[in-house]
């Protein structure tokens, strides 16, 4: 195995523990959140469908890139604004009293 | 490295950062918004980095994609209603898996038409494409029940778990020819297209209370699905993206499929018990007291603790403000009222927790089983609006029915119970609740909503 798989498979283990201790700790609270979150965060799977939508492979490639690009976007922009309209809701008590409504 | 590179790779650096502070956040409810606003500037940067890559020639179909994805996406995230949000994931759930499988099929075929696919990638690609395409159709059958365009009821036909488990085998077992010989094209196809059908079969035989496993597995697919494109483009932010987005996805399937009663085995293998056929004991015989909405009024007027259990049929109702409205009046005459969620209530994981926040409730007030178990017992009055199963003391007291050992909360022993129900049609698991029955609980019959105006225009009169 080359060491390029070596550190690429670190890197996802690694990070899959942090993932792993993150989000043992998110309350149940905002696991709706959590997950519209996620799924937007994984969107970035829209950097790799750019450049399969740019680089010209060929134009089937690039038909594939295109749709890819929108399903990506789609769901970046989708899963933020769902994300924050989601997390704008959530108000303690003491903090409504007085404050602004909506 | 060229300058280029080097200011690229550090845009994808800042990017990751930014995603695990962002989810950080998300464990403390007050920086949460921030949080995740910091995380979307994270993605801009690592979009923006790669429109400035060498390899991008150029960006009219770029352009054209993001354009017609924010036209799709933006409505998609601001018109969306909450009580749809967990078809709107499991659609979600597809739109992440078909840009992942894409980009895999289209860097298949070009490193096949160029240098040829080497071993390594051949496995990322691999991995890449079947937990995609089992993403997309699987989200889709998920969408489709919850939506209700399909029937949510399990479909299921005999022999069904040996057709899954060998188009599965036959499918790794391409997967395994690939690694030995990439360059067979007509494998490749064959294994996308198995994973697709294997997508249908694996949540087709599932019911709608099954969902917030089966969107949380997905999840985890789809995430997967992402961290493997990062293996097979060489991008270290994709694979971190990914892995966060699996490892969140896993914990939640852990979590639900625990609320639920379920091994873990049975959900990593999406093998999930065959539906409840039929229940252990039938009601025959027994009556049920309904309880007008004059009675309940005056019982919640003079309760010191109220415990709302709010269930799938409160946001089917649109219910959720009438419950606000009528919390009001429970703490104007000094009650307390806080509310019980069970982790599988509703569709998805935290499904209730968002409705209720929507109707304006401090999340303060909104308890977790474990923490509220124990409050049962000095609760004056229990009130379980349009929730079943989550409240079947068959779960604790008999051993025939499907969901005994699922915990459950204690709601039968509340000093009184009234349940919200619009007949005495078993819930979605179809099992018959003796809660019902019980010499502490009164039905209070009809449609949530309308239920619960009828009772704030009792106590407002009181």
């Amino acid at each position: 195995m080359a060491s390029l798989e070596i550190i690429q498979l670190y890197v996802f283990i690694l990070a899959g523990f942090v993932g792993f201790f993150v989000i043992t700790r998110v309350p149940s609270l905002l696991h709706t959140p959590l997950m519209s979150a996620t799924n937007a965060l994984s969107a970035i799977s829209l950097v790799g469908s750019l450049v399969i939508a740019g680089a010209g492979y060929s134009t089937l490639a690039t038909v594939l890139g295109f749709v890819a690009v929108t399903s990506a976007t789609i769901n970046v922009v989708g899963g933020f604004i769902i994300t924050d309209r989601m997390l704008k809701m959530f108000k303690r008590a003491d903090r409504k009293a007085g404050g602004e409504r909506k | 490295m060229n300058p280029r590179v080097v200011l690229i790779e550090a845009a994808y650096l800042l990017a990751s950062i930014l995603f695990i502070l962002g989810l950080r956040s998300l464990t403390i409810p007050d920086r949460a918004r921030r949080g995740m606003q910091l995380a979307a500037v994270g993605m801009l940067v690592a979009i923006v980095g790669t429109l400035v890559k060498q390899e991008i020639l150029s960006y009219g179909w770029i352009v054209g994609g993001l354009a017609l994805g924010t036209a799709i996406g933006y409505p998609l995230g601001v018109y969306v209603p909450m009580t749809a949000m967990p078809q709107r994931i499991a659609i979600s759930h597809m739109f992440g898996a078909v840009a992942a499988t894409l980009v895999g099929i289209a860097e298949y075929g070009h490193l096949q038409a160029t240098t040829g696919v080497p071993r390594g990638v051949m496995g990322a690609i691999g991995f890449e494409v079947l937990f995609g395409s089992l993403t997309i159709t699987g989200s889709f059958m998920a969408f489709g029940k919850l939506q209700e365009i399909l029937p949510s009821r399990p479909m299921t036909f005999r022999g069904q778990n040996y057709v899954s488990i060998l188009m599965f085998a036959t499918a790794a077992g391409l997967f395994g020819w690939l690694l030995f010989d990439p360059s067979n094209v007509a494998a490749f196809y064959s294994m996308v297209g198995l994973g697709l059908v294997f997508g249908v079969s694996l949540v087709l035989p599932i019911g709608g209370a099954d969902m917030p496993v089966v969107i949380s597995l997905l999840n985890s697919y789809a995430g997967l699905a992402a961290s493997a494109t990062g293996f097979a483009i060489n991008n270290n932010v994709l694979i971190i993206a990914g892995a966060l987005d699996g490892a969140s996805g896993f914990i939640l399937s852990i979590i639900m499929s625990r609320a639920m009663n379920r091994s873990f085995t049975n959900v990593l293998f999406g093998a999930f018990g065959a539906a409840p056929e039929a229940s252990a004991r039938t009601a025959s015989g027994l009556t049920v007291r309904s309880i007008t909405p004059e009675d309940a009024a005056i019982q919640l007027g003079f309760a010191r603790l109220v415990i709302v259990v709010p269930g799938y049929g409160m946001a089917v109702a649109q219910a959720q403000h009438q419950v606000r409205e009528l919390a009001a009046l429970v703490e104007k005459n000094g009650g307390n009222v806080l509310y019980a969620i069970h982790p599988v209530a509703g569709r998805m994981p935290g499904h209730m927790n968002v409705l209720l926040a929507e109707a304006d409730i401090a999340y303060d007030k909104l308890k977790e089983m474990d923490e509220i178990n124990d409050e049962f017992k000095n609760a004056d009055v229990a009130l379980v609006i349009g929730a079943n199963d989550v409240v079947n003391p068959a779960a604790r007291t008999d051993k025939g029915s499907p969901i005994y050992g699922m915990p459950i909360l204690n709601v039968d022993q509340a000093k009184q119970v009234i349940v919200m129900k619009r007949s005495m049609n078993p819930g979605f698991a179809g099992i018959e609740n003796e809660l019902f029955y019980a010499q502490n609980t009164a039905m209070l019959f009809g449609d949530a909503k309308a239920s619960l105006s009828k009772l704030v225009h009792e106590m407002k009169n009181a």
